[in-house]
């Protein structure tokens, strides 16, 4: 996640000292991905040493405030106008589970994808008990929200895919049908 | 939690075979649960899992071939094609994806309908109609013809028409199927809002956003419930910041 650039953005409306970054970049997300303040002072330190900050100095209770510089605004406006990358997917375990859970023999591979889709589903029934209760709250939240149930619906579309293109594959597989076939026909066999 | 004697909605190893011999359909296979007031249950799964299927049972519209359904405590087989029919216009709501409302008659009267088939004094319905309607947002849409109003405004009467009279089990049929994202969403705002409010609800959808308004969700697989998420608390979720 870029942390650098979320203090960035932040930091265009003002100087600010880390805990007053690290608390309003929590309440447009929603703590959705905690920052520790640690974190937030190693940014601000590369940020610094690479001219998009400076220090300016301590305020009355002797936090050490930030501003940001013509740089540092170049490359704010330079990460709102330049999608995010999509070169490398991202590592998805569950893509990566379920690639493994057809091949590797003896996985029951219904119950991998069930126990997946209650997970996911129970989650998703969170994300929406939340939105209910942020109705009329602030807009960066639910948009957070929004994204995080959009995620959850489309994992949920992608089991219920998976489960279908193997109750397919199983009723059309050449093997299983030629073992029916035989079945059949030794049943046939003995009742002569 | 509720005691299990206090579900609006019970139903206990209910099984529907439709044709015999060679033919035989298992819909249902020994499904059992149970709807509480002020719960929202959704069933998801896939077309041909027997969704409608339970649907139409618990809706008393068809009967098991074996195992119980029971409706605010009266196992509605006991009861009688009459005693049914009369259950269905005082007890249970069915909203469905086509809304289904009668296009000779104007919201209000659709939705005074089942109480003057019950026998209540005209005057007295449509009090009680322009009540549910006042409710569901659209009292000002009162002598509108369903021609005339939106697929979300039919759909509105139809919910209107679904809890007159103080129904407290709602079933609804894919209740957003015929309507946009924004639309349906206000939909199932106000499903949820009236289960919040004391109704046993069953919403049965394909969608995973829609069945997620709901307080548990009981997946069906040919017949069979195959598992059931109940309700953790959002905020150990959300502040551990790892969704899954």
């Amino acid at each position: 996640m870029s942390v650098k650039q979320a203090l960035l953005a932040l930091l265009e409306e003002g100087p600010r000292y880390g805990y007053q970054l690290r608390a309003q970049f929590e309440q447009r997300t929603g703590s959705t991905w905690p920052l520790n303040v640690g974190q937030v002072y190693t940014t601000l330190t590369r940020l610094e040493r690479d001219g998009l900050v400076v220090g300016a100095g301590a305020d009355d209770e002797g936090h050490v405030v930030y501003r940001i510089t013509d740089d540092g605004r170049d490359a704010v406006a330079a990460w709102f106008t330049t999608p995010v990358e999509r070169t490398q997917p991202p590592r998805d375990e569950l893509a990566i589970k379920l690639a493994l859970a057809v091949t590797v023999p003896g996985v029951d591979v219904g119950a991998v994808i069930q126990q997946q889709r209650s997970a996911t589903m129970s989650a998703l029934q969170d994300y929406t008990r939340l939105k209910r209760q942020a109705e009329g709250g602030e807009l960066s939240w639910s948009l957070v929200l929004d994204s995080l149930v959009f995620a959850a619906e489309a994992e949920i579309r992608w089991l219920d895919h998976c489960e279908a293109r193997l109750r397919r594959a199983q009723i059309e597989r050449p093997e299983t049908l030629l073992d029916e076939i035989l079945t059949e026909e030794a049943d046939e066999e003995a009742r002569r | 939690m509720n005691a299990p004697t206090s579900a609006v909605l019970r139903m206990d190893a209910v099984t529907r075979v439709h044709g015999e011999g060679a033919t035989e359909v298992h819909a249902l296979r020994s499904v059992s649960f149970g709807v509480h007031p002020g719960e929202l249950v959704a069933v998801m799964g896939p077309s041909g899992s027997g969704k409608s299927t339970l649907l139409t049972l618990a809706g008393g519209l068809d009967s098991p071939t074996s195992g119980t359904v029971s409706v605010e405590g009266t196992d509605l087989e006991g009861l009688g094609a009459a005693g049914r029919a009369r259950m269905r216009r005082t007890s249970i709501g069915y909203v469905f994806q086509d809304f289904n409302l009668i296009p000779a008659l104007n919201a209000i009267e659709n939705v005074a309908l089942p109480l003057e088939l019950d026998g209540v004094r005209t005057r007295t319905a449509r009090a009680a109609a322009r009540a549910a309607l006042d409710e569901v947002g659209i009292g000002d849409l009162a002598t509108r013809f369903p021609d005339h109003m939106s697929g979300g405004q039919q759909q509105r009467v139809a919910i209107a028409r679904a809890v007159v009279g103080d129904r407290r089990l709602i079933l609804a049929d894919e209740p957003t199927g015929a309507l946009d994202s924004d639309t349906g969403e206000s939909i199932l705002r106000l499903l949820r809002a009236r289960c919040d409010a004391g109704a046993a609800g069953v919403l049965v959808t394909h969608e995973a956003r829609h069945a997620a308004w709901a307080d548990r969700v009981v997946f069906l697989r040919d017949g069979v419930v195959v598992d059931e998420t109940g309700a953790d608390s959002a905020e150990v979720l959300i502040d551990s910041g790892t969704p899954r």
